[in-house]
C-alpha cells in the first residue's frame, strides 16, 4: 500500500467510527424506548389515564400526576415567560454593554448549569418556608420557573440578536421610541425563536422530579388539585415512586407512565420544531 | 437663514476622535453631498443630524447642531420628535417585513394616528412622491420584501416622506442598486429638493456632481472643503480635494 491508499483507508475508518458515534446515543435511546414500550404500552388504557393512585397496581392510574403536570406546566409558563422575556429584552436592548452587564451575562449562563436539586433546595427555603407556600403547586411552579429562566433568557436573547440592526434603525429613524421598536419590530421578528426556546424550556420543566421532591411534592395525592395552593404530584415523581416499589405491577405502571411522559415532552418538542421551521421560512431579509 | 447648522462638532467613539471641529451651514431646499474615502467620518457626521449615534456605546460629542434655530442636542428636544422632522434613508434598503402599505403607514401608526382615511391618503401621497405608486398600487397588501431592491429603496423613501420631515438624510442610498434604479433615485432626489433639505453621503463622484448643490469633502475626520459642487469639481481650493476627485487617492 502506498501513502495515498493508507490515507484513504484512515479516512474510511474515521468515517465509520463517526457514524458509530453519531448513532450511539440514538441507539441507546431506541433500545430503552423499545423496552419501555413493550413493558408499558399494554398497560395504557383510558382507566390508567383517569384513575387515582392506589396501593393496588392494577387499579392505580396517573390522573393526579397528569393533572399536576398540566397545572405545573401552565403556572410555570405564566411565571417564567414574562420574567424571562422581559429580562432578555432588558439585557439585549436597554442594558449598557459595560463590565457589570458582562458579569450579569456570565452569571445567567452559569445559572443554566446549576444542578436542579440545588434549585429544589432554594425553592424549599424561599418559596416553601419564607413565603409560606409549603409543598403547593405554586411553590413547585416558582421553583421550576426559576430553573428554566436562564434557558428562556438565553434563547430569547439569541432570537432578539438575530433581528437585523437595519430594521431597528429604520424604526428609530421614523421617530419610534425604543419600546415601540421592540414591540412592533423586534418581538414580532423574533417571535418564532422565542417560542421555540420557551417550549423547549417548558418541556425540560415537565420532566423534572428532583427539585419538586425536595420542596415536598407528594407521590400519593388522592385528589386532583383544584387550586394553585393544593398539594400535588407530577408524572416524574409518580414514576420515581413506582419504580422504587418491589411489586412487578408497579414496574409496569412506571413503564406506562414513562410512555405518557415521553409522549408529552416529544409532542412539545415537535411543536417547538414546527414553529422554528415555520418562522425561519417566513422571516427572511 | 440657514436650515441646518453644525457648530464645531467633535465626536468620539471611546478614545477614537472621529470628527474634528466640523462646522457648516446649509440653506433650505438644497442638496448637499458628503464625499470622502471610507472611514473619513462622513456617515458619522450625517447621523449627528438625527442623533442616530445616541445608541452607540462609547459615543460622545461636543459642539452643537442647530436645526430650525433649535439645538437638537439640548435637553428640551425629544429625539423621537426630532426624527420625525429629520428623516433618514439607509444604505441597504431596509423595509420592515410587513406589507407595502404597512411599511409606509408605520411612522403614522407609532404616532398614535388611527384615522383610516388620513392614513390611506398619506400612504398614497407618499408613494406617489417617491415615484412608486404606479408600480405598487394594486399590490399594497403584498409583502415589501417581494419588491426589487430599487423599489424597496423607493419604498423606504416613501416611508420617510409619510411622517412629513423637512430634512432628509441619505446614507449612500443608491450604492446597493443597479444603474437604472440609481437613476430613478437620483431623479427623485432632484424633485424632492423642492420641498426638502437633503444631505446625501455618496462614494460616487458623478452622482455628487449630478444631483448636489453643495459638496463637502471629508478626510480623516476633518472637513477639508465645502463649496458649490461646480467649484469643488472644477476648481477646488485644497489640493487634497483635487487629488481625491481626480482619483489619485481614496
Amino acid at each position: 500500500m502506498n501513502n495515498v491508499e493508507i490515507n484513504r483507508l484512515k479516512d474510511k475508518i474515521f468515517k465509520y467510527f463517526g457514524i458509530a458515534c453519531t448513532f450511539f446515543g440514538i441507539l441507546m435511546l431506541a433500545v430503552f424506548l423499545i423496552k419501555i414500550g413493550m413493558d408499558g404500552i399494554a398497560r395504557i388504557d383510558w382507566d390508567f389515564i383517569t384513575s387515582l393512585p392506589s396501593r393496588l397496581p392494577q387499579r392505580a392510574g396517573v390522573l393526579t400526576a397528569i393533572a399536576g403536570t398540566i397545572w405545573v406546566l401552565i403556572l410555570t409558563a405564566l411565571i417564567s415567560i414574562p420574567i424571562g422575556i422581559a429580562a432578555a429584552i432588558y439585557l439585549e436592548e436597554y442594558g449598557k454593554k459595560d463590565r457589570l452587564s458582562k458579569i450579569v451575562e456570565i452569571n445567567i449562563t452559569n445559572l443554566a448549569g446549576v444542578p436542579s436539586i440545588i434549585y429544589g433546595l432554594l425553592g424549599l427555603e424561599i418559596f416553601g418556608r419564607v413565603m409560606g407556600l409549603g409543598g403547593s403547586l405554586l411553590a413547585g411552579s416558582f421553583t421550576l420557573a426559576l430553573l428554566i429562566l436562564p434557558m428562556i433568557i438565553v434563547a430569547t436573547r439569541e432570537a432578539i440578536k438575530a433581528v437585523p440592526k437595519s430594521i431597528k434603525e429604520a424604526s428609530f429613524g421614523l421617530g419610534a421610541s425604543k419600546w415601540q421598536t421592540i414591540w412592533h419590530q423586534v418581538l414580532p421578528a423574533s417571535f418564532g425563536g422565542i417560542l421555540t426556546g420557551v417550549i423547549l424550556a417548558l418541556s425540560r420543566a415537565v420532566g423534572e422530579a428532583s427539585p419538586l421532591i425536595v420542596i415536598g411534592a407528594l407521590a400519593y395525592v388522592p385528589f386532583v388539585p383544584s387550586s394553585p395552593m393544593d398539594d400535588f404530584s407530577v408524572l416524574p415523581i409518580q414514576i420515581f415512586n413506582w419504580v422504587s416499589r418491589p411489586q412487578k405491577g408497579f414496574i409496569i405502571n412506571a413503564a406506562a407512565a414513562i410512555v405518557v411522559l415521553l409522549i408529552i415532552t416529544f409532542t412539545m418538542n415537535a411543536i417547538a420544531l414546527y414553529f422554528r421551521n415555520k418562522w425561519q421560512k417566513k422571516v427572511k431579509w | 437663514m440657514y436650515k441646518l447648522e453644525a457648530k464645531s462638532i467633535n465626536a468620539y467613539y471611546g478614545p477614537k476622535h472621529v470628527l474634528k471641529d466640523i462646522s457648516m451651514s446649509l440653506v433650505p431646499n438644497s442638496v448637499t453631498a458628503f464625499i470622502g474615502p471610507s472611514g473619513c467620518g462622513k456617515s458619522t457626521f450625517l447621523r449627528m443630524f438625527n442623533r442616530m449615534n445616541d445608541y452607540i456605546d462609547g459615543f460622545a460629542k461636543t459642539g452643537s447642531i442647530i436645526i430650525d434655530e433649535e439645538d437638537i442636542y439640548s435637553r428640551k428636544v425629544r429625539v423621537e420628535e426630532l426624527r420625525k422632522k429629520v428623516g433618514m434613508v439607509f444604505q441597504k434598503p431596509n423595509p420592515f417585513p410587513k406589507s407595502i402599505f404597512e411599511n409606509v403607514a408605520y411612522g403614522l401608526r407609532i404616532q398614535g394616528i388611527t384615522d383610516k382615511k388620513f392614513i390611506q391618503e398619506t400612504v398614497e401621497k407618499s408613494l406617489e412622491q417617491a415615484a412608486l405608486w404606479d408600480e405598487v398600487k394594486d399590490d399594497l397588501k403584498k409583502s415589501a420584501l417581494s419588491l426589487s431592491g430599487g423599489q424597496q429603496q423607493r419604498l423606504c423613501i416613501a416611508r420617510t416622506l409619510a411622517v412629513e420631515p423637512t430634512v432628509i438624510l441619505m446614507d449612500e442610498p443608491a450604492s446597493a442598486l443597479d444603474p437604472i434604479s440609481t437613476a430613478k433615485i437620483e431623479d427623485l432626489i432632484k424633485r424632492l429638493k423642492e420641498k426638502y433639505t437633503i444631505i446625501i453621503v455618496t462614494h460616487n463622484m458623478q452622482q455628487a456632481g449630478r444631483i448636489s448643490d453643495l459638496t463637502a469633502f471629508f478626510y480623516m475626520g476633518e472637513l477639508i472643503e465645502i463649496d458649490e459642487t461646480k467649484t469643488i469639481f472644477t476648481n477646488p481650493k485644497v489640493e487634497q480635494t483635487q487629488n481625491y476627485i481626480t482619483g489619485r487617492f481614496g
